[in-house]
């Protein structure tokens, strides 16, 4: 079994902060807007040193992705940021008319993504964002699990022409991918083989269901973890590959059920190879305060959630 | 400048465009589209510099984004007439595998289009960031919208509206058409938007009336006296009063032409009204 370090917890938000400060180094193209959460999106740097890249707008999330779509035209590659839920509910139609509609180059990045900002609580939480930004056409949707996995796909979005939706978290969590990792969109990461269930996790529960495997395995369960950082496109022949081996799957997400990475393996599923699943993903309700462990645990999206989830599957495995 | 004469005619002809492809289809907005015609016209024809061919980026020269789109039948018909697609390809409005869809979009790839735009009230913050690359890029071209009145009561626009004031957007004119018409009614009723002018001003921004926007003559010095007063640290914005349906006397004064389409009959009257000049598409 391969064995994973934790290099020193990190928030995936200093990743996404990390990526724009190489990229305001290395890509004249880029810029970045803010409706007021600089701080929060750790894009001072990038700041300090482009000041002429940098676009103030205020709170103001609906103008900020108008104006995104407009400094598009004219070259260049506009990174907008804010939380996940100002983001993308606030401004679903913005995004849907001016940026993905109109094949514009903008990247949506998101912070605070999901229940783990934590006392905020539910006005801040979002578990719905997957869901609206997979449903737009040509939209590419990335949740990536650590601070160098983030940072590493914010590089990697501003190669790629197309609008993209970018989202991470708040919360100092395990820091494990390797540093200056490559990221191909679109392409799962293999994280652990096995051979009797395939657990497919994406963001904050890459880490946890790693933590599931090793559990498991103490238990004589082989559990291959599979990291699916791109939810769109999906990494088709990756999962249809991994179940054609074990027969279930468990797919992990902080996000809701309805919508989000489930569905969608669930759904090419359905389609290619019907397999048992369980969804390890929150039932269809909206967050509370709390700090971010205990959220996890009461809303099911811990470790623990993920090996009992295996265990389930593993019952309904013909 | 271009002929005047010239550009009657091109007005006249426009709006038989405008007539043909609302009735083919039995679908799509007349009134606004008439009353923006000597607006689009002039912009086209007689004010904005404009390279040959047509690319998304638009540096080097001046752009224009449609906020209102549902007048989608003036904007096409003028692109066409500037030469940036076919005019036979007018004949395909709102028909299926068209590139001159409902409401502009980018999406057929039809040039000239440079954002879709329909749900209203997102037009002046994507004008706002293509002005602010043209800064970026050391272009010292201008950006032009169009918006209507009614529009503006989406919230968006405020603020926009407030970025580009506080922000110095001074490379972007906007045209508000101030037909005082909506869908449901005379504007002052819907939702009063009270007196335009100081609004904007309060907001920070250079504000030019223009009190008749269907004379040619009158949009063109409006527009000329726009461009002059760029550049000073403040954007500019045109409140143009227009008639909806200007030029076929059925159609004006009401909003009962928003979004409906003459019969065949209407039709055969309204063209009467305005005889071919250019020759029909």
């Amino acid at each position: 079994m391969k064995k994973y370090t934790d290099q020193g917890k990190q928030d995936t938000r200093s990743g996404f902060g990390a990526g724009m400060t190489e990229l305001g180094r290395t890509n004249p193209q880029v810029v970045a807007l803010c409706a007021d959460l600089v701080g929060s999106l750790k894009i001072e740097t990038f700041i300090e040193e482009n000041p002429e890249k940098f676009f103030q707008v205020g709170i103001a999330e609906a103008n900020m992705m108008g104006i995104a779509a407009g400094l598009t035209i004219g070259g260049y590659i506009p990174f907008t940021t804010t939380f996940a839920n100002f983001s993308t509910g606030r401004v679903y139609d913005q995004i849907r008319q001016s940026i993905a509609y109109s094949d514009k180059n903008v990247k949506i990045c998101a912070s605070h993504a999901g229940l783990t900002l934590g006392e905020d609580g539910a006005t801040h939480q979002i578990l719905e964002d997957i869901g609206m930004m997979k449903m737009l056409p040509g939209m590419t949707v990335i949740n990536p699990c650590d601070f160098n996995q983030t940072k590493a796909a914010t590089l990697a979005i501003a190669e790629h022409h197309g609008p993209v939706y970018l989202r991470f978290g708040r919360p100092k969590v395990a820091n494990f991918t390797p540093v200056d990792q490559e990221f191909q969109i679109g392409k799962a990461v293999m994280l652990q083989e096995g051979s009797d269930v395939t657990i497919i996790a994406t963001g904050h529960l890459v880490w946890e269901s790693l933590l599931a495997a090793e559990r498991l395995h103490e238990q004589g369960i082989s559990a291959e973890v599979i990291n699916i950082h791109t939810i769109k496109p999906l990494d088709e022949a990756a999962i249809l590959a991994s179940v054609a081996k074990t027969g279930c799957v468990v797919t992990a997400e902080e996000h809701n059920y309805l919508g989000g990475l489930g569905e969608s393996v669930a759904g090419l599923l359905a389609r290619k190879h019907p397999t048992p699943q369980e969804f390890v993903a929150v039932r269809d309700s909206f967050g509370e305060s709390g700090v971010p462990e205990e959220l996890m645990a009461k809303y099911g999206i811990d470790n623990k959630a993920v090996e009992n989830a295996v265990l389930q599957v593993l019952k309904r495995k013909a | 400048m271009a002929d005047t004469k010239d550009l009657d005619a091109l007005v006249v002809q426009v709006r038989r465009d405008i007539l043909r492809m609302v009735h083919k289809v039995n679908s799509g907005h007349p009134g606004g589209s008439l009353g923006c015609t000597e607006f689009l016209v002039t912009l086209y024809h007689d004010i904005m510099e404009l390279k040959s061919g047509f690319d998304m980026d638009g540096k080097g020269e001046d752009i224009f984004f449609l906020s209102n789109g549902h007048i989608s039948p003036v904007f096409y018909s003028v692109l066409a007439r500037r030469g940036y697609f076919p005019i036979a390809e007018l004949d395909t409005f709102r028909l299926i595998d068209s590139r001159l869809q409902g409401h502009p979009t980018t999406h057929e790839g039809l040039p000239g289009v440079r954002i879709a735009s329909g749900s209203l009230g997102q037009g002046m913050s994507v004008a706002i960031g293509a002005a602010q690359a043209k800064k970026l890029n050391k272009d010292n071209h201008l950006v032009y919208s169009l918006h209507g009145d009614g529009e503006l009561q989406e919230g968006q626009n405020w603020e926009a509206i407030m970025y580009a004031g506080s922000k110095g957007v001074d490379n972007l004119i906007a045209t508000i058409d101030r037909n005082g018409q909506q869908i449901d009614g005379p504007t002052e009723e819907v939702m009063s938007l009270g007196d335009l002018r100081p609004k904007f001003e309060a907001f920070g921004w250079d504000v030019l009336e223009l009190s008749d926007g269907n004379d040619l003559q009158a949009v063109r010095e409006a527009l000329l006296e726009a461009k002059s007063r760029s550049g000073k640290g403040k954007p500019v914005a045109i409140i143009m009063t227009t008639v909806m349906g200007n030029g076929v006397d059925f159609m004006m004064h009401t909003h009962a032409w928003h979004g409906k389409a003459p019969n065949d009959e209407q039709l055969e009257t309204a063209l009467a009204q305005n005889p071919e000049t250019l020759g029909d598409y």
